[in-house]
């Protein structure tokens, strides 16, 4: 009879520099080196402002490309618990959350959103927070339920996380237990005017609570 | 063979074991020392024909040591003999029964998550539920629901 040694798997070495994770969030989301990408584009548009008339092709490609932007949230398909039923229902046919734009994809490498729909266990959450990573920026997070709000009824329980925040950054709160697909899809409605104002801006707007 | 009455297992027991059984229709509790832990099981399970191995678990009743339940049923006859032994408070230690029972195995385990009972002879005994990091015995009741445990809360 050998009881096996614990094995730390999750949080990554450096985490403890921080103060806690949502800090090192803030310092993987800001980058010190420069956005490339952002800097070519910015770059042309500056050049063809300069022109007469310039100004109307860039507003009008910027109000293009927010659209295009906000129009695409594909949401990982990634359910934890009985929330994540009212999330299919939000998917299926009859809510049909695809004609937002959203489509439920299985990778987390194409998705620009999760919805964190349920109950995140202390065991649970290195994995979303491992899901969580393999998403390429910018990403969106939506937390659905009291129980990925709060913690919800366990909060005073020993084995849940009393709120999905204190593991990865979230931009929409949903709250019900579970929130109906209404619910889910009038935050993903927030959510959509959340991505279009970052997209204008460059600034995370504040998460949007119960209206 | 007669089917298995309540009151035939509380006879029986107090035949051929020593011990005084609770009787209630088909429902007989039985109070077994540590030491006779694996015994009364053994008997009940192969001289009664209670074979299904129902549930095990624990009850915590802080400075007089935890209690090991576990339910044996004779499914056919609906008799039910829940055993129980008491463990001295500082040393949660008890005999397992997965000689007896495979299904004793991973309920051990659990109860070895939950309580901290150690179970001697017990094949794999690891955390079955929580996180193999997981630090104290969260369904004692000493157990500091809010601990604080890093980083998640």
């Amino acid at each position: 009879m050998e009881i096996k040694a614990p094995t730390p798997q999750i949080p990554p070495p450096g985490w403890t520099e921080f103060k806690d994770l949502q800090e090192m969030e803030k310092y993987r989301q800001t980058r010190p080196e420069g956005d490339q990408h952002s800097a070519l584009f910015e770059s042309v548009t500056e050049g063809i402002q300069h022109f007469p008339g310039g100004f109307l092709v860039t507003t009008v490609a910027d109000a293009f490309l927010n659209w295009a932007r906000k129009s695409s949230v594909w949401p990982v398909t990634f359910g934890l618990a009985c929330c994540a039923i009212e999330m299919m229902a939000t998917f299926a046919s009859r809510f049909d959350v695809e004609r937002l734009g959203m489509v439920p994809w299985a990778s987390p490498r194409h998705s620009d959103l999760m919805i964190v729909s349920g109950t995140v266990t202390i065991k649970m959450a290195p994995m979303l927070k491992r899901i969580y990573d393999q998403m390429p920026d910018p990403k969106w997070v939506v937390s659905m339920g009291s129980c990925a709000n709060s913690g919800g009824p366990f909060r005073h329980g020993y084995h849940v996380v009393k709120g999905v925040d204190r593991v990865v950054p979230v931009d929409v709160y949903v709250p019900g237990c579970p929130p109906t697909p209404d619910s889910l899809m009038y935050g993903l409605l927030k959510l959509q005017e959340q991505v279009a104002q970052f997209q204008k801006t460059g600034e995370r707007p504040a998460p949007a609570g119960p209206a | 063979m007669t089917a298995l009455t309540g009151a035939a297992a509380a006879s029986q027991i107090q035949e051929r074991l020593g011990l005084t059984a609770t009787v209630a229709g088909g429902e007989v509790g039985l109070t077994v020392p540590r030491e006779r832990w694996v015994e009364a099981a053994a008997f009940v399970k192969d001289t009664l024909g209670c074979r299904y191995f129902n549930w095990l678990t624990a009850v915590d009743y802080k400075d007089q040591g935890l209690e090991v339940l576990v339910r044996l049923d004779d499914v056919e006859a609906v008799v039910g003999i829940t055993l129980r032994t008491r463990l001295p408070p500082g040393a949660p230690r008890c005999p397992s029964l997965t000689g007896l029972f495979r299904g004793a195995n991973w309920m051990e385990r659990e109860c070895y998550d939950m309580f901290g009972v150690t179970f001697d002879g017990h094949p794999d005994l690891r955390r079955i539920l929580l996180g193999d990091d997981w630090e104290g015995y969260p369904l004692r009741k000493d157990y500091a629901v809010d601990t604080p445990h890093a980083p998640y809360r």
